[in-house]
């Protein structure tokens, strides 16, 4: 009757250890570089030559550099915005169609509203409506799970198709470059709408709106009532209300903000790189955000460090595409293998195997 | 003996367990025979919990052995306890709230055919229902039932389970007397009929009154194993927590306070009407009121409007009709953060729930009232040293054991959770105490020290309205005690001249006024 044969079984840890928490992601990296290394190899590549080509291409010199730092920005921002939303338990997914939104109203701003003002007013001008674009798309999947419990995981993401195609329409229609001979798109910004940039390269004021979006975040989280308030919500709803906590208008003002921050890394896409509005100018970033939250633990520090690093990835693989002439699915088939371990990792940080052998003294009579 | 004897129904031998640097058990040796009631007590985190959940096949022992009737037997899972006819009932019920009793108990069998058919799951559960006067309704949802019926849900189900060996951690902590009369009669029922029992309890009166033998663990160990005839309550008190305790003695039979001496009214409901989980009205009291410097009582089995009684005063829950005054105000319906701010504590009915922020820590824990206003807030900012003063200080005061305001509060004892709660709950001074079932589930020390404080805010001039499902919790502490019924006032009584009799048949349903006297009156 007694199954006392060895096997296997996952467990809950209880509290993963700190040093496990830091040891865990950088092995799941290692593990899948040999991974990534295998198919290389089938592909009838040298994988070291590969790696050393996306390290050198995105961290190994000043343009590499300053190419990840360009995408660490949006996913920063747009990382920060998922992981306010996320540490209230509300899983807003729509990051994307918030960036794009913050996008519309900044070049709404840019083209329409003051298009003759100069950079000192301009500029904080788009960053206001950049954020007040995202808060606004953000306002409605926050009131219908707020006043109606509608599910905010399927309005925010559904949100992001109507988002993207309202882009869309503005630059194939009313917002079209006449001049653009087809091109879709609006035409180019005032100067004075061009975020500055540092030095030669196209590293622009962004990147400084998204470090002091992980500080005032941080600060925010920890430092305030408001914050706390989110903390508690997220952790224990019934807790919130017991405690007086006004739900409801919690749930719409974090996904307000939420939205915001992403709507800022709308804003500073077009400001700072395209100046002015394409359509398709960002590449999913609103989606690998939620990686990026979620990877750096809904915490500041941690989403600024996962940022810069994904990012790295992001343009290491686009180099050996460039430089290698790799098939293009080889960058993001390796940036896939290693999300792949990394949440695996995650996974194992929480659980583990526990292997059941059968006791010494009690395996002599079993049946 | 041990050759002449039939193998005991469960047999575990020198089990060990830590948790990190924590040993919960220590070389601990427990068995239980077939047709007895074998009690197991001791304080929160004396190893109780740990050596049954080893038992049922939750966690595995580090070293030691455990045989099932005589056959070594090592569990993997709890469905292997299952299968070997080990069946637990937890304090918090392993139910899926959504499914109706038939449902989970479904959900419980192992290779399902893939099809379940209800009505015969449910037609057996009635039948087992019935033999043992459990009185469960296998397609009621679980949701809607109280906790005293999640409880019979449990037992129905591992019995249809074909449970054989049944452990009980600390049922009657949710009961009414009067249930866990029928609890005590069922089990020992159960026994003669040749189950095996095990019963967790803290409840020293009750283990004398149900079990053939009494186990005693402290702190990771079994310090003895005795038998009722061989001993009383004083004598287990003081193995269990190795010194003699004062509130078990007995109650303190203080004078009554002069009837003259009554402070201003704090509580008042008028009228109060208010609707339960399932939509239907689950309260309807007509008038109750909680003067200063009292407790009143709040008597009845689980699920007669208690819950619904603390929410609808406290603001978490909307009152359909009739109205909460509060130091003469009208504060019906308003928001909860508006009626604390009035002086109301609340210590709810289901602290991790409710009352606290698991995930976080000991100080967002302790300021989860007073975030709001310095010296811990200052305008919208938190002030990080006021918040680690004001944490140490309620820890320090409530004699919390924790390793730092920096634990999670999950991670303490029931019992010191409780403590923090409280404390936290009594910090400002409260006019008036709501206080729901506010011992349950802890340790004796802590019992004492809850006990202690609602006395002192009783003293000071709070108005307490006291809910439990502890006769001799309210006996001790309150001046009144109100009996509620489907969510009614049966009557109040005075607790000091408190007929338990009276009080069960209030509990029942059947009116405080004798029907003898009243038709006298009439005639």
């Amino acid at each position: 009757m007694a199954e006392a044969g060895a096997g296997w079984r996952i467990e809950r840890v209880p509290a993963p250890s700190r040093t496990a928490s830091i040891l865990v992601p950088i092995a799941s990296v290692l593990l899948a570089l040999v991974a990534g290394a295998i198919l290389i190899r089938v592909a009838g590549r040298n994988p070291a030559e590969v790696y050393r080509a996306m390290l050198a291409g995105s961290l190994g010199d000043r343009n590499g550099l300053a190419e990840t730092l360009v995408k660490t920005t949006p996913l920063l921002l747009a990382g920060l915005g998922v992981a306010v939303a996320f540490r209230m338990q509300l899983w807003n997914i729509g990051a994307e169609g918030q960036l794009y939104f913050g996008a519309i109203f900044a070049t709404w701003v840019a083209l329409f509203l003051m298009p003759g003002a100069p950079g000192w007013v301009m500029v904080p001008a788009m960053a206001v409506a950049g954020l007040v674009g995202g808060a606004f798309w953000a306002f409605f999947p926050g009131a219908l799970r707020a006043f109606l419990n509608v599910n905010e995981t399927i309005t925010s993401l559904l949100l992001n198709y109507v988002a993207i195609l309202y882009a869309e329409y503005l630059v194939h229609g009313p917002w079209k470059d006449p001049q653009a001979f087809g091109f879709p798109g609006t035409k180019q910004f005032p100067d004075a709408a061009a975020l500055p940039h540092w030095g030669t390269t196209r590293v622009h004021l962004g990147l400084v709106f998204g470090l002091v979006a992980a500080a005032v975040v941080w600060f925010l989280l920890r430092r305030t009532r408001w914050g706390y308030e989110i903390s508690v919500m997220g952790e224990n709803a019934r807790a919130a209300r017991y405690a007086g906590m006004p739900t409801k208008r919690t749930i719409v003002l974090v996904m307000m903000l939420s939205g915001a921050l992403a709507g800022l890394a709308g804003m500073s896409e077009v400001a700072g790189i395209a100046h002015q509005l394409q359509r398709n100018f960002s590449p999913g970033y609103g989606y690998t955000a939620i990686i990026v939250a979620w990877l750096g633990r809904l915490h500041p520090v941690g989403i600024t460090v996962v940022a810069f690093l994904l990012a790295a990835l992001l343009v290491g693989g686009d180099q050996i595409q460039m430089t290698m002439s790799l098939p293009a699915a080889v960058a993001p088939m390796l940036q896939g293998i290693i999300l792949f371990f990394v949440l695996g990792g995650e996974v194992l940080l929480r659980y583990r195997l526990v292997r059941t052998s059968p006791a010494p003294a009690a395996s002599g009579e079993a049946a | 003996m041990q050759t002449a004897s039939p193998p005991a129904a469960i047999e575990m031998r020198e089990i060990s367990k830590r948790f990190g640097p924590t040993v919960a058990n220590d070389r601990v040796s427990f068995d239980a025979r077939w047709g007895e009631v074998h009690a197991l007590v001791g304080e929160n985190g004396a190893g109780k919990s740990t050596l049954m959940s080893i038992l049922a096949g939750l966690y595995r022992p580090d070293s030691g052995t455990l045989a099932v009737d005589g056959q070594p037997v090592r569990f993997r899972s709890p469905s292997d306890a299952i299968a070997h006819g080990i069946g637990m009932v937890y304090q918090h019920f392993m139910l899926v709230d959504t499914f109706t009793v038939a449902e989970n108990v479904i959900l419980g069998e192992r290779g399902g055919r893939g099809l379940v058919e209800t009505a015969g799951v449910e037609r057996k559960l009635a039948e087992i229902s019935q033999r043992y006067g459990l009185g469960v309704d296998p397609a009621a949802r679980v949701w809607q039932l109280s906790v005293g019926e999640q409880q019979r849900v449990e037992i129905v189900r591992l019995l249809y389970l074909g449970a054989r060996i049944l452990v009980f951690d600390e049922p009657t902590a949710v009961l009414t007397p009067q249930e866990s009369d029928a609890l005590i009669r069922t089990l020992r029922e159960m026994a003669a009929q040749g189950f095996a029992i095990v019963f967790i309890s803290h409840k020293l009166d009750e283990v004398l009154a149900v079990a053939d033998r009494v186990t005693v663990m402290r702190r990771g160990r079994t310090v003895g194993t005795t038998t009722p005839a061989e001993s009383d309550r004083r004598a287990l008190a003081r193995l269990m927590v190795g010194r003699d305790l004062a509130a078990l003695v007995e109650h303190p039979d203080e004078e009554p306070r002069a009837d003259g001496d009554v402070g201003e009214v704090v509580l008042r409901l008028t009228g109060l009407c208010a609707d339960g989980e399932n939509g239907l009205q689950a309260l309807a009291v007509d008038r109750l009121e909680v003067r200063a410097g009292r407790t009143l009582g709040v008597a009845g089995v689980a699920g007669n409007g208690q819950r619904e009684l603390a929410e609808t005063i406290t603001g978490l829950r909307r009152a359909t009709r009739g109205t909460v005054e509060i130091l003469g105000r009208d504060a019906t319906n308003r928001p909860a953060a508006e009626i604390a701010a009035l002086g109301v504590a609340h210590v709810p009915e289901d602290r991790l729930a409710t009352g606290l922020v698991g995930g976080m820590d000991l100080s967002a824990n302790a300021i989860l009232r007073d975030y709001r206003a310095a010296p811990i807030a200052r305008g919208p900012f938190l002030v990080p040293r006021a918040v680690a003063e004001f944490t140490d200080r309620l820890i320090h005061e409530h004699r919390v054991a924790a390793p730092g305001r920096d634990a999670k509060a999950r991670t303490l004892s029931g019992g010191n959770q409780q403590k923090l709660l409280i404390g936290r709950e009594l910090a400002g001074s409260p006019r008036l105490i709501v206080a729901v079932h506010p011992t349950r589930g802890v340790d004796v020390g802590a019992i004492e020290a809850i006990h202690a404080q609602l006395r002192q805010q009783q003293a000071r001039g709070a108005a307490t309205l006291l809910i439990s499902e502890d006769l001799d919790e309210l006996v001790a502490l309150a001046d009144d005690i109100a009996v509620l019924f489907e969510g009614r006032v049966m009557g109040v009584v005075p607790a000091r001249r408190a007929d338990r009799e009276q009080i069960g048949l209030m509990m029942a349903g059947v009116a405080a006024d004798a029907p003898a006297e009243r038709s006298a009156a009439h005639g």
